[in-house]
């Protein structure tokens, strides 16, 4: 292969782990931040792309109407395609908090789970909605018009981190606030947390919906990066379960290691690719489950091992404290 | 003759010790009554002693073996038993099959110690098919009390038996337990009712904030002047 | 109507089983265990490997009793499974589990780590059969037997309810007749009380988890036999399992019977008016509305 070919694929690569990040910052948010275990974040994915998806396309008319079936279509730029994905996203961790957020860690992780599960139903049954299994395709991509389109994700991968490097600050910033010195104590105990007089579920819901907001920014860079999405891309195990091994071995609690842990868990996913490549032909056709197995083994040596991922929690919380 | 004792125990459950060197003896047949302030450590002593915290420095013996930080299944087959404070009953379950758990590290019949236990709480025997947790403050004591009971043991170690009961019933439950160390059982007794407590004691030790403060004969603690004012209310 | 309530009851007894043995873990390891799902489907999965593997290795006789889809390899087989099932979630009990134990984790790593443990599950029986439907005999014709009151069942459904209950009932009688059961229930009331009793909690714990595990196997043999495998089965039932353990009230396990068939039979009515993959949302909808309103379950009043 030669070096271009190489060299574009390392930034296909580097695009994928880079949304993937911006998944980890989000879950960071809730789980490392506030405790929250959130198993749902195929569901925010899912509807993050969607929305995205059909912001910035246009309603199908015509012919074309009987093929496509979309709830809206406003073709509108990108940016507006990124705004909504994450307000929408935003609303419905709004809407799905109010009964869920007062229930236990357990409970809290099996709703969310319901809810993940029930969006992918939805989304995958209700052509009128979004085109039901077939999905939508043809999401336009921004500065599209630049470049050639061989090097077109160059440009892609720029905005991707742009806008993962902004999330990033953005989110070290609330950190650092007050407002994070709260969710740090919730999550640390509860029950003094309460009898301090904060209000729990006021800040785990603010933690909830900016967590989902981020998420719903990431399943929209998705949209567009991948130009067509169909209900099955959003699974337990691509959308919930990889993000969750990443921010585990990255190092909850801390939003460099969810970035670190993103790129690296996505390196050894790839890695794994290339070992199976190596298996007899008889084997080929499992190898992504050989693959994913070696994922889970991860997670659990990780879990047993080094629960703290790789770079640990951050220690300082506070700009005042020195 | 010593029949159980603590030496220097220092313990805690977290970084912070909650015990500071602490030492009781127990003589066989005797009742030890421990009192002291709240949050002395009472409670955290007997756990030390039935092994559900490991001490970080100092020894529990029994007899003259050594069971420092054995596990709690482990001291009960040696011949102690405890009950807690507080959850001290299994509460879905009969008062026939709490007492049965009471005798689960046996492997004989223990009908006949039933029958006894049945003997010493007769109000037990009456509703044996009720659930514990249905009961009343002073009959769930006197589950918790019988559980306990049904191994035999060398040595009972009762955390605040008379906690939540009210006068008539705290006087019962002491009745009670006297009644148990005629019968061969030492006893040491953690009490926030230092009065009663010191009362039926052989020997009482005053600890607060984790260390000891005076021991004496349960009778000479009584008419202790600064035991008068400091833990008997006046 | 009468069709869907009669084959709800049929399905909800399969959950119940499954729904029976969350419960019991919940009780006594104290964390919702999120590969209960993916147990059934290996119980499932390795029934098939002995009635289409082993079992017609060794000569057992292919052929089915009667009316019913099944013979002697299943019959062999399905206790077989049971036990392999039950040795299964003990492993993962002792590698995984006990070590978060002794380290004092919280409930969330143990939850996370019994989902890897589901994902891992899932991806071995990927790996063995791949992602296709499978049978434990394919290709049979099995009609359904009309009984009066305009009841339509097929003899195998008949089975798998006799079956439950026998179960069910064996379970029972396990538990308040026999000195480890009672020991079992005493250290769902009580833990450390237990420990203070003598009782030795890590060898319930490995009891709690080889009954679960057994009680999980034997549902998903049920709903592959009435139905068909698919890797995703067992983890298609963890939201209504999970909803059946809430409603009957965490820890109870007659509740988790009554939870499982309530489910089953909302899941199957509501085929009259949603599409039939809409079933686990509907045990969802159940779930959240419980939660809500009665978050003790219809038997609760057993604090956590």
């Amino acid at each position: 292969m030669e070096l271009g070919g190489i060299v574009a694929y390392i930034v296909a690569l580097a695009i994928t782990a880079g949304i993937y990040a911006i998944f980890c910052l989000g879950l960071n948010i809730q789980w490392g931040y506030t405790g929250l275990f959130n198993i749902g974040i195929a569901g925010f994915f899912c509807i993050g792309a969607y929305a995205s998806a059909m912001i910035t396309t246009p309603k199908p008319t015509g012919i074309y109407a009987q093929y496509v079936h979309q709830l809206f279509g406003l073709n509108l730029p990108f940016v507006f395609g990124l705004l909504g994905a994450a307000l929408i996203c935003g609303i419905i961790a709004f809407l799905i908090g109010i009964p869920t957020l007062r229930l236990g860690e357990d409970y809290l992780a099996i709703s969310t789970l319901g809810i993940a599960e029930t969006f992918r139903l939805i989304f995958n049954n209700e052509k009128w909605l979004a085109n039901g299994a077939r999905g939508l395709m043809g999401i336009p991509q921004p500065l599209q018009g630049l470049v050639d389109p061989r090097h077109y994700n160059y440009i892609y991968l720029i905005i991707v981190v742009f806008i993962m490097i902004i999330v990033y600050l953005l989110i070290e910033r609330a950190v650092r606030s007050p407002w994070g010195r709260v969710l740090r104590a919730i999550r640390e105990d509860e029950v003094s947390a309460a009898m301090s007089g904060k209000d729990i579920f006021n800040f785990k819901m603010q933690s909830f919906v900016f967590g989902a907001m981020i998420m719903g920014l990431g399943g929209a860079l998705y949209a567009h990066a991948t130009r067509a999405i169909s209900p099955e891309v959003f699974t337990p195990l691509y959308g919930t379960f990889i993000i969750w091994v990443m921010l585990m071995a990255g190092g909850s609690g801390n939003n460099k290691g969810a970035i670190l842990g993103a790129y690296v868990i996505w390196g050894i996913w790839i890695g794994t690719k290339f070992m199976t490549d190596l298996l007899p032909f008889t084997l080929k056709a499992r190898a992504p489950y050989i693959r994913f197995l070696l994922i889970g083994i991860l997670l659990e040596v990780i879990l047993l091992y080094r629960p703290q991922g790789l770079l640990g929690e951050e220690k300082k919380v506070s700009k005042l404290i020195e | 003759m010593t029949i159980l004792k603590t030496e220097g125990i220092t313990a805690g459950y977290t970084k912070v010790d909650i015990l500071h060197e602490v030492n009781i003896r127990l003589k066989s047949g005797e009742i030890v009554s421990v009192i002291g302030p709240n949050g002395a450590g009472k409670s955290t002593l007997l756990k030390t002693i039935f092994g559900i915290l490991k001490p970080r420095e100092g020894n529990v013996t029994l007899k003259n073996e050594d069971i420092t930080g054995l596990k709690p299944d482990r001291i009960a087959r040696k011949g102690i038993s405890y009950v807690p404070q507080v959850d001290n009953i299994f509460p879905s379950m009969t008062i026939q099959e709490n007492l049965e758990m009471g005798a689960f590290i046996r492997n004989d019949d223990y009908s006949q110690r039933l029958d006894e236990i049945y003997d010493l709480f007769p109000i037990l025997k009456e509703r044996r098919k009720q659930k514990a947790g249905q009961l009343s403050g002073g009959q769930r004591q006197m589950v918790a009390m019988g559980r306990a009971l049904m191994v035999d043991p060398r040595v009972l170690l009762l955390d605040e038996p008379s906690a939540g009961l009210s006068p008539i019933l705290v006087s019962d439950i002491f009745e009670k337990i006297i009644e148990i160390n005629e019968t061969g059982v030492s006893i040491i007794i953690v009490e926030q009712n230092a009065r009663e407590a010191l009362k039926m004691a052989n020997h009482g030790y005053v600890l607060a904030m984790g260390k000891n403060v005076l021991d004496d004969k349960g009778d000479a603690l009584l008419t202790n002047e600064e035991v008068g004012r400091l833990y008997l209310g006046g | 109507m009468i069709e869907l309530i009669v084959y709800g009851i049929v399905l909800g007894s399969i959950i119940s089983l499954g729904a029976i043995g969350l419960t019991l873990i919940y009780g006594i390891v104290r964390f919702a265990n999120f590969s209960h799902g993916d147990l059934m489907s290996a119980g499932a999965y390795v029934a098939l490997f002995m009635v289409t593997g082993v079992l017609s290795w060794i000569g057992v006789p292919a052929t089915t009793f009667g009316p019913l889809s099944f013979g002697w390899r299943m019959v062999i087989a399905f206790p077989v499974s049971m036990l392999a099932v039950a040795g299964v979630a003990i492993l993962f009990d002792q590698i995984l589990y006990r070590k978060l134990r002794q380290k004092g984790s919280g409930v969330v790593i143990f939850a996370m780590s019994s989902l890897g443990a589901a994902f891992i599950l899932r991806m071995i029986i990927l790996i063995l059969w791949g992602a296709d439907s499978l049978f434990y005999k394919p290709g049979l014709m099995r009609p359904a037997l009309q009984l009066p009151m305009g009841i339509k069942i097929r003899p195998d459904q008949i089975l798998i309810l006799f079956v439950v209950f026998i179960l069910i009932g064996l379970l029972h009688l396990f538990l308040q007749n026999t000195k480890m059961g009672k020991a079992m229930r005493a250290t769902a009331d009580n833990m450390e009380l237990a420990l203070v009793s003598g009782i030795n909690t890590e060898k319930i714990i490995i009891w709690t988890w080889g009954i679960g595990g057994a009680m999980a196997a034997a549902g998903g043999i049920l709903y592959g036999i009435d139905v068909q495998l698919h890797p995703y089965m067992g983890w298609n039932f963890l939201i209504p399992l999970f909803a059946a353990t809430i409603l009957g009230t965490i820890g109870n396990m007659y509740g988790a019977l009554v939870g499982g068939l309530v489910i089953g039979v909302a899941q199957q009515v509501s085929t009259a008016f949603l599409m039939p993959t809409y079933k686990p949302a509907v045990a969802f909808i159940i779930m959240i509305l419980i939660l809500l309103f009665r978050p003790k379950g219809i038997f609760g009043e057993n604090s956590k």
